[in-house]
């Protein structure tokens, strides 16, 4: 229940979006959204609310870094 | 979505798991770290993570599922309503198999209760402006993440002036089981991996209170596995240092002020109150109920129902699990008389469940 899903905004009404995942649409209000969502963002949704924006730059990020650290070499 | 994807890179855990060995290695005392979110559970049993883990690093699981913090005496009470004519009682698919005193809403519906399984609170919405007739009671139950969309459902319903859509709140909120938990000599944790979209919602502040008062290093960790072997790392990390402090590893989504729009959606429809949690015992001001301004929306107070006499099922350790005291395994009824084909306590029933995980994943 408590499953928060990052989903792609396909389209941007007027009080919600459609997003995506895995081929599977669904409507997600934007009622409790505090951020600007457009097309093509991503953003965590539960129980047919979006609740946060995924920031994908961050995430990108943290696993550039982590990719720094933990190169495959050396990990033997 | 390929880069979440990527927070399961085997080559990167492997390296987190490596690093926690290097960092504890010179300890004998073991670390005990606590999980209160139902999807961290999944997560740590489904990818194994206990097993890469040194033997000084223990994860223990906490009151995070919310179908099974939920006692007794709202099953009977959510059964009672549904008994009532004219009444559709709507929920989350997870309430529906979790039995209380002497029925489940499962049961209920196979005698003829209209019961209805819903995505979101905004369905049941919609069921009663469909339904003028019927009077529509969703169940809502939850914790920080689920309080604002029903919250939201009420405001929703009243902008629609509806008259037939009414809330059973039994809301939870998180940092006072934690106060509990963290207070209790028996458990010793030494850290908590917190919860991710709860604190979405409140933001990391809600845990200062553990890391100050309690000295208990907590860091806010995602559900994917990187994330989680890294939110373990940077627990281990503060342990060893002897620091104490709230880190977010799950900057992606948590903002360090929270989601603003959904508190004040909590704060418009809801106000604290205590809240019976089983397995712990009332916990003052750790639940949320419906302020008198919406009252014409509280189920408890607009259909008032003669409810059973609670009974606890006999054997069940559901109440010992959720405080981290007791695992799966040491429940004599655990995949014997208790499986999730035929449940006899909650934390089987719910997908987030700890006794669901260990007997999906294995120990």
């Amino acid at each position: 229940m408590c499953l928060g899903v990052p989903m792609r905004v396909v389209s941007v009404g007027e009080d919600g979006v459609v997003a995506e995942i895995d081929g599977v649409r669904k409507d997600a209000s934007l009622m409790l959204l505090d951020e600007e969502v457009k097309e093509g963002d991503f953003i965590i949704v539960h129980a047919g609310f979006a609740i946060s924006k995924l920031d994908e730059e961050d995430a990108r990020e943290t696993l550039r870094l982590m990719r720094e650290v933990f190169r495959p070499e050396d990990m033997a | 979505m390929k880069y979440q994807d990527e927070f399961r890179d085997r080559d990167i855990v492997q390296g987190l798991a490596s690093r926690i060995r290097e960092l504890v290695a010179g300890r004998r005392e073991p670390m005990t770290f606590m999980e209160v979110c139902g999807t961290h559970t999944m997560s740590i049993y489904q990818y194994g993570l206990r097993t890469l883990l040194p033997p000084q690093v223990r994860l223990i699981s906490g009151p995070g599922c919310p179908v099974c913090v939920t006692p007794n005496e709202y099953l009977d009470r959510a059964v009672a309503l549904c008994r009532v004519p004219e009444v559709i009682v709507a929920t989350f698919g997870d309430m529906v198999r979790v039995p209380g005193s002497t029925s489940s809403l499962l049961e209920e519906r196979a005698k003829g209760a209209d019961i209805r399984i819903v995505y979101s609170p905004l369905d049941a919405v919609a069921l009663a402006a469909a339904n003028p007739g019927k009077r529509v009671v969703f169940l809502g139950v939850g914790f920080e993440t689920t309080a604002p969309a029903i919250g939201g459902s009420i405001l929703a319903a009243k902008k629609q002036s509806l008259g037939n859509y009414f809330v059973l709140a039994a809301h939870k909120t998180m940092p006072q089981p934690m106060r509990v938990l963290s207070a209790d000599p028996e458990l010793k944790i030494d850290g908590y991996i917190c919860p991710a979209h709860v604190s979405a919602i409140t933001g990391p502040d809600a845990y200062r209170f553990l890391a100050e008062e309690f000295r208990i290093p907590c860091v806010i960790t995602g559900f994917e596995p990187v994330d989680l072997m890294q939110g373990v790392e940077m627990l281990a990390r503060q342990v060893v240092a002897g620091e104490s402090r709230v880190e977010t590893q799950y900057s992606r989504v948590v903002r360090p002020e929270g989601n603003r729009k959904a508190q004040a959606v909590i704060r418009e429809v809801f106000t604290p109150c205590d809240a019976p949690w089983r397995g712990i015992g009332v916990i003052p001001g750790s639940g949320l109920r419906i302020v008198d301004a919406y009252a014409a929306f509280d189920a408890g107070k607009i259909i008032p129902v003669e409810v059973e006499e609670t009974k606890e099922h006999a054997g069940c350790l559901c109440g010992e699990i959720l405080k981290g005291k007791a695992a799966p395994a040491d429940c004599p009824l655990f995949a014997g008389a208790c499986t999730p084909e035929s449940p006899v306590g909650a934390c089987m029933v719910s997908s987030e469940g700890t006794c669901a995980a260990a007997y999906k994943y294995g120990q």
